[in-house]
Parts: structure tokens; C-alpha cells; sequence
């Protein structure tokens, strides 16, 4: 286990199939997991933080297991990162700002207990975008993170860490969140799988709110099967989250080995129009080769998906500016003095939240304040109903909907920082499924040209993760991925 | 569109942030090239829809409703841990009320 290979290439079944055979403990591969993500870290600057200690004592418990004979979990010993907006008790969570470099949770995420209760083995925490608001990753306090892929550009954003290591190979898997496409951006960008449940599906508890009612968690792995592993651990019903789903879990990785013959997939000719011309020739390979499975592939439309760039920067900013409200300088860690408590507040946040998180907070107050709040807040929630419509008329008629994740691969550093609409424009493709709260991942489909990543986005119904798997996991398998 | 350099304070004291001069001006241009795209919702006709004002929910309204078990809080030490300023098991903050 010391080949640096090895470790990079690792899967949660060769993981599996390792600690059976006693070609290595859960120990040993940690220690190797965390000292090649060490060594390699500074390339990318994926990760913010290591946990050596957690890490450790984890893999001790897996072996613990083990010696005992006893069933050491679906992801024992599996060296995993989780993104920096998702809290971890003791172990610094900054958010990739200023605001909160030295915080100190003092509570889990449900997601991250489920992960360490099923024996995975947390390594550290990744960079992102500040407070998850971005689709580059340069907007982190602690700089930017660099594409694994191609270090002169951007990994995507807002989890660009949690997608960079899994391109690496210095975490076999990783949690992100996704608030307008944070996950499978990022994912399409680093050629890795990202999945983007449907709302509710997993708890946000210990989730740092950035926009609550499109803020999801979600896994990246270097496979389907793994990516549905990781899902299947942390989803279900949580009392700490009321808006947790009740919705029983299903078998992903059962069901999705049943062959895509006879689904129907749809193609909204919305995300069709105007798509860059290499990424268009990449993903209609990929929709040709399930049409060679036999699916019955048919042109759908998706008609206010022109409006889900105005209606999601409303809402979210809108549900940021009272989110972020918490951010005074009183309870969480940083503070810049000032005479009365309301110039402590001003100074605190004026320094403390960079600036694309600024803009978004004055955008959403803006929405919000007197006189505004019926032509912009309730005028996008109307339209963000027209919008949810649209995906429920769709599956009316077909089991899947296939898309591009992104106009366009990763683009350099640098490129898009001064246009904020520019920036907001990758995102265009990605904002309708968060929106409709309906589940949605990114699965690695080809490359361009210069090699950059292509993925390819694959939508379902609420709760069907299951039908959303199948396609990806049948499409990666006749990909020969 | 364009937001007067006013205006843009004004919005600022509403979300109790500090700006300078400088990002004032960036705030002014930056906001004004968003709200001119967001314009484009006025298009639509969005009388008879009901507004999202939930995402989606699967079981009955009561569903989320449990017993009522007291149970341990996070204990006043650790919920002050990540305070800027404490003292005596308490948050402290500039002083509010003015002693006449």
C-alpha cells in the first residue's frame, strides 16, 4: 500500500476487497491516504484542512471491527474528504472565509455522522467557493483551487476542493453541497461523478445555510457504483431536519444494474440551443450510445428554463442575506471592533466576507427591502413554480431528462473574475434541477480537444435517484469507464 | 439600470456591512447589470400561479412532529467556545444602553 498508484486509483470495492484479503488495514491505508494527500495537496490547494487524529482513530475502530469479526460498514476504511461548509465536530470549519477561519463546530453533520458510522475514515476538509457562492472555487478565502486535470484552470465551483480530490486521488470520495450546480459542475469540470439528491433526500443539519431551500449535500466518487454507495449512507429522514424526506431508501446499486432497454429519456431542446460545439458533439455521443441500449430517446421541452438564471439569483441571494445575517461579529469567532455594537457589526462584516459574498448579500436585501419584495422574492418564487412544472409535465412523458452540465469545460483562472453575470452564466444549465428540487448528477462522458472533462447531466423525478443511477451507471459501462 | 451610489448605502445599513468608497461603486455597476437581466421575469404573465414557497414535502403536516423529551443542550461553555468576546457565561458586545 506505499505505491502512490495504488492509493490514487482507489475504489470503495477495491477498499473492500483490500481489508478482506488483509493486503492492508484500515490503519495502514489511512496513514498512506493522508501522507500522498499531504505531499500532493499543494498542486491544488483542494484541501483546507487535514484530520489526522479523526482520521486515525477511525480507521481503529475499523479494524477494531474487524479483529472482532464484526461488519465494519459499507465504507469502512474509505479515506474521505467533506467539504468545508459542512460542519465536523472539533475540526476547524471555515466556510473558505475569514468570517469564519478559526471556527470550531461543536457538532457533526448528519451526513458526516452517517459516513463515519458506516466506517469511512475522514481525512480533511476542501476548499470551495466562500460560503458556496461561486462556480470557480476563486472566490475561497484561502485561495483558489487548481483542476487537477489542468492546473491553469479552474476546478468549478462551489465545491471545487470536494471535486479535485476525487480527480486526484487523494480522497476516494467526498461530500460537496449544491445550491445552483455546485456539485456537477464541479464534477463535469474534473471529469468525476457528482450527484445532486433530490431535496430532502439528505439531511442539511450541520449543512451551513447558504440558501435553504436549494441547498442539498451530495457525494463525488471516481464511479457511479461508489457515488451510489456514498448516497445510499448518508440519505433518509433526520429529526434534526424537518425538511428531511420520510421517503423510504432504495437499493441504488441493486437497482441500477437493470438494463436502460425501453426507457425513455427526454432532450430539452432549451439546453440544446447555443451549446459550444464540442461540448454539443461530446454529449450527443454519449445520448447516442444509450440509444444503442435501446433507450427511446425523444425531444422534450423545458420552456422557462431561460428564466431559472433571474429567478435562482432572487431566491438565493434572498434566502443568503437573512442566512448570513448571523455572521455580527458576536457569536462566531472573528470580530473587528467599532464604537456602538451596530459599527462592530458593519466592520466585522465588511471585513470578514469577500466580495462576491458581499454582492450577493446586497442583491438579496435589495430584493427584500420595502417596496420590492412582490415584483422580485414572490415574482421569482411564481416563476421558480413554472419552472418546477416544467420538469413535472416532462415526466409525464419520459423517465430521464440528458443535458449538458456546462456550456463549456473548465476555463482558466482568472478568465471570468471580473464579469459576475458572465460567471453566473456556467451555471446555466445546472440551476433548473436545484430549483425544482428534483435529483440531478454529472457522469464523465468524453473530453475536448485540449483533454478538458466533459459530463453529462442526467435529471429524474423526485426521488427516483434509482432510474437517475441506472442511466449513468449503463452509460459508464458500455462507456467502458 | 444603475443604483445611485445613495442607494447602494442605503442597502448596505440594511445588511450591516461596511463599504468603501471604492466598492461602492463596483456594488452600484455589479447590482445594476443584475437587476437589468432579472428584468426579463416581467415578461411572464404570473397572476394565477401560487408562489413556491415550499419545495416539496412527502408525508402528512404533523409528520415532523415528535414527543416533547427534554434533553441535554449544548452546556453554556461550549456555546461560548467560538465567541469573539466572552466573559461570565455570557456573549459580550459593545455597550447598547447609555447610563444617564
Amino acid at each position: 500500500m506505499s505505491a502512490r498508484s495504488e492509493v490514487s486509483a482507489l475504489t470503495i470495492s477495491a477498499v473492500r476487497e483490500g481489508l478482506s484479503n488483509k493486503t492492508f488495514s484500515a490503519t495502514e491505508l489511512a496513514k498512506t491516504a493522508l501522507s500522498f494527500a499531504e505531499r500532493e495537496n499543494p498542486a491544488t490547494n483542494a484541501y483546507l484542512t487535514f484530520s489526522p487524529e479523526r482520521a486515525l482513530a477511525a480507521a481503529a475502530r475499523v479494524d477494531e471491527r474487524i479483529a472482532k469479526g464484526e461488519y465494519p460498514g459499507a465504507l469502512a476504511g474509505v479515506p474521505v474528504a467533506i467539504k468545508d461548509v459542512i460542519v465536523t465536530k472539533g475540526l476547524r470549519t471555515t466556510c473558505a472565509s475569514r468570517v469564519l477561519g478559526h471556527y470550531i463546530p461543536p457538532y457533526d453533520a448528519t451526513a458526516v455522522v452517517r459516513l463515519e458510522e458506516e466506517g469511512a475514515v475522514i481525512i480533511g476538509k476542501t476548499n470551495c467557493d466562500e460560503f458556496a457562492m461561486g462556480s470557480s472555487n476563486e472566490n475561497s478565502a484561502f485561495g483558489p483551487v487548481r483542476n487537477p486535470r489542468a492546473l491553469d484552470r479552474v476546478p468549478g465551483g462551489s465545491s471545487g476542493g470536494s471535486a479535485a480530490v476525487v480527480a486526484q486521488g487523494t480522497a476516494v470520495a467526498s461530500l460537496g453541497s449544491d445550491t445552483g450546480g455546485s456539485i456537477r459542475q464541479p464534477a463535469s469540470f474534473c471529469g468525476v461523478v457528482g450527484v445532486t439528491p433530490t431535496y430532502g433526500r439528505v439531511s442539511r443539519y450541520g449543512l451551513v445555510a447558504f440558501a435553504s431551500s436549494l441547498d442539498h449535500i451530495g457525494p463525488f466518487a471516481r464511479n457511479v457504483t461508489d457515488a451510489a454507495t456514498v448516497l445510499r449512507v448518508i440519505a433518509g429522514r433526520d429529526e434534526l431536519d424537518s425538511t428531511s424526506a420520510f421517503a423510504p431508501v432504495d437499493d441504488y446499486r441493486a437497482l441500477m444494474q437493470h438494463p436502460v432497454k425501453d426507457l425513455k429519456l427526454g432532450l430539452p431542446k432549451e439546453y440544446f440551443e447555443g451549446l459550444g460545439s464540442e461540448t454539443g458533439d461530446v454529449v450527443h455521443a454519449a445520448i447516442e450510445q444509450l440509444k444503442r441500449q435501446g433507450c427511446e430517446v425523444r425531444e422534450i421541452g423545458l420552456p422557462h428554463t431561460k428564466y431559472a438564471l433571474s429567478c435562482y439569483y432572487i431566491i438565493a441571494t434572498a434566502e443568503a442575506s437573512s442566512n448570513l445575517a448571523r455572521y455580527d461579529g458576536v457569536r462566531y469567532t472573528a470580530r473587528e471592533d467599532g464604537e456602538t455594537l451596530s459599527d462592530m457589526y458593519r466592520n466585522t462584516r465588511g471585513c470578514g466576507f469577500g466580495a462576491e459574498v458581499k454582492r450577493r448579500i446586497m442583491l438579496g436585501t435589495y430584493v427584500l427591502s420595502a417596496g420590492y419584495y412582490d415584483a422580485y422574492y414572490r415574482k421569482a418564487q411564481q416563476v421558480r413554480t413554472l419552472i418546477a412544472r416544467d420538469f413535472s409535465r416532462a415526466f409525464e412523458q419520459v423517465d430521464a431528462i440528458l443535458a449538458p452540465v456546462s456550456p463549456f469545460p473548465a476555463f482558466k483562472l482568472g478568465e471570468k473574475v471580473d464579469d459576475p453575470l458572465a460567471m453566473y452564466l456556467s451555471d446555466v444549465y445546472t440551476l433548473t434541477g436545484d430549483l425544482a428540487g428534483v435529483p440531478c448528477m454529472s457522469v464523465p462522458c468524453g473530453e475536448s480537444k485540449e483533454g478538458l472533462p466533459i459530463g453529462l447531466q442526467i435529471f429524474a423525478k423526485h426521488f427516483d435517484e434509482s432510474t437517475m443511477f441506472r442511466v449513468a451507471y449503463n452509460y459508464e459501462r458500455s462507456a467502458g469507464q | 439600470m444603475r443604483l445611485t451610489d445613495e442607494e447602494v448605502r442605503y442597502v448596505a445599513d440594511l445588511a450591516n456591512l461596511r463599504l468603501n468608497d471604492e466598492e461602492v461603486a463596483r456594488m452600484s455597476h455589479d447590482l445594476g447589470q443584475i437587476l437589468t437581466h432579472v428584468e426579463q421575469l416581467r415578461e411572464l404573465d404570473t397572476t394565477e400561479i401560487e408562489p413556491m414557497a415550499q419545495v416539496l414535502y412527502d408525508a402528512d403536516e404533523t409528520a415532523t412532529l415528535r414527543e416533547d423529551i427534554p434533553h441535554t443542550p449544548l452546556r453554556n461553555q461550549e456555546a461560548l467556545a467560538n465567541a469573539a468576546l466572552s466573559g461570565a457565561g455570557y456573549f459580550k458586545v459593545p455597550k447598547v444602553i447609555e447610563r444617564s
